[in-house]
């Protein structure tokens, strides 16, 4: 499925926008997003599995933060990164 | 006679990236050389002195999560750490915690090349053995019996509770340092290697508990050790300037005889690199609600050369009124040569040094992000 990739995550996906990526979950999601293109699911997710603060995840237009959300193949998921401070 | 040591270069980590002041031989010539990771929180930067190559940034991004970039080029090219510091996973049930960003980097003992240690907030210590490619949290303090009574109080400091100025005694790599500030916190010794821990916090006041002199809770902004001393360490904490002289677990406060009207509050403290009875402080003003700027507007380092027995004032070159600088605990430093160097960096991003011991200061860079940290390290001569 496709998923949408933003800015400050580029540098892990060679500046692409958009990549195509797998998993049965959102956890299988992240972890095949890692194995193209590693360290990228540490910067969104922490240590205990907990959703970073400001990131936020869209399948199609329903938001999840919990990586158990299953996924049947055809979403689309949205990577956003809610930017605030100066 | 000026010595023969290299060229310096000081790596001046700010808010929004990381810059690189070249200076010449003589240190009369600097080119700033920059930004590298521009728009990432650079908390501290350091070049390994083990092999002169080796260059570690802590960063984080915006809210993305933390971690580390090494460099073998001197910051021509990164690449970011395979395993960043990391609490281990909690059992299913507890809650874990979580890395919020690495603060203070400190290369390991000079018999264990690639080893480092990684200091974070909320206090986390970690450890890297192959360079800082791969990060294990050190469970000796993480997982410690005490570590919930030495760390996770409530409130702490403004952007977060730190762990840092992790300390390697050179006689000894088993024997460590390391310091937090945060609600609780302190100066805590591992006489082997990490496993254990205890708190060395005798003597140092804490004016914001009942107990002005518990066995823990104080709040260390900053302790350094002598490299040629290491019985001998310097403490800028919350309630003054300490030293202490090891084997005695008890500081004593040589910030008593810093001048009233200036006081004895700050952030970093500097060691000369070869005279252990030689520090410098910055002094800010910790009255009422803790301006934490130049007293009086008035900046100035102040130096003792007799182990805190007495303070010189040193001004000359920094504006005489209306000059409101703050310098954080890791924004100060000293370079090997003979005059030594020193350098700080200010929150408002101006980067300040002395190539005479602190007699004479200019301004080297401004408009910078804000300076969080400094490092001076001297390249091959």
């Amino acid at each position: 499925m496709k998923v949408a990739i933003p800015s400050p995550l580029r540098s892990y996906t060679a500046q692409r926008h958009e990549v195509e990526a797998t998993g049965a979950s959102l956890a299988e999601l992240l972890a095949d997003l890692e194995r193209q293109f590693p360290g990228i699911r540490f910067r969104m997710i922490d240590e205990q599995d907990r959703l970073r603060p400001h990131m936020r995840i869209f399948v199609n237009r329903t938001e999840t933060r919990r990586l158990d959300t299953a996924l049947e193949g055809g979403e689309q998921v949205h990577i956003f990164q809610a930017l605030s401070g100066g | 006679m000026p010595s023969e040591t290299g060229p310096v270069v000081l790596f001046v980590a700010t808010k929004k990236g990381l810059w690189l002041l070249h200076g010449d031989r003589k240190r009369r010539a600097w080119k700033l050389e920059g930004p590298h990771h521009l728009g990432h929180e650079l908390h501290h930067v350091v070049l390994d002195p083990r092999d002169g190559r080796t260059l570690l940034a802590a960063a984080k991004t915006g809210h993305l999560g933390p971690t580390v970039f090494r460099s073998l080029d001197l910051g021509k090219s990164w690449a970011e750490a395979k395993q960043p510091p990391a609490f281990r996973k909690a059992p299913e049930g507890e809650t874990g915690r979580a890395v919020d960003h690495v603060f203070w980097l400190t290369p390991g003992h000079a018999s264990q090349p690639g080893v480092w240690y990684a200091g974070s907030s909320p206090e986390g210590l970690f450890c890297t053995e192959d360079g800082g490619v791969t990060w294990e949290p050190v469970a000796g303090f993480n997982d410690h019996p005490k570590n919930a009574l030495w760390t996770q109080g409530p409130g702490g400091t403004p952007d977060g509770p730190k762990l840092h100025s992790i300390l390697v005694d050179p006689r000894d790599a088993q024997h460590l340092y390391l310091s937090i500030s945060g609600a609780m916190g302190g100066t805590f010794e591992s006489t082997d290697g990490g496993s254990d821990w205890r708190p060395l916090n005798g003597g140092v006041r804490c004016d914001f508990l009942p107990d002005p002199f518990p066995e823990i809770g104080q709040d260390p902004h900053c302790v350094q050790l002598h490299p040629l001393a290491p019985d001998v360490l310097y403490q800028q904490n919350h309630c003054g300037i300490y030293r202490i002289e090891r084997p005695s677990d008890r500081w004593e406060r040589i910030g008593d005889n810093m001048p009233k009207e200036v006081g004895d509050i700050g952030f970093p403290v500097t060691l000369h690199p070869r005279d252990p009875n030689t520090a410098w402080v910055f002094p800010m003003d910790g009255s009422q609600v803790w301006p934490r700027t130049s007293p009086d507007g008035k900046p100035a380092v102040y130096v003792t050369r007799d182990a805190g027995k007495s303070w010189t004032r040193q001004d000359r070159g920094f504006p005489r009124e209306q000059a409101w600088l703050s310098v954080r605990r890791q924004a100060m430093t000293a370079d090997a040569h003979d005059p030594v160097g020193l350098y700080f960096g200010t929150t408002g991003g101006e980067l300040w040094a002395s190539t005479d011991e602190g007699e004479r200061w200019e301004c080297l860079a401004r408009h910078l992000p804000m300076i969080y940290a400094v490092e001076a390290t001297e390249l091959a001569a």
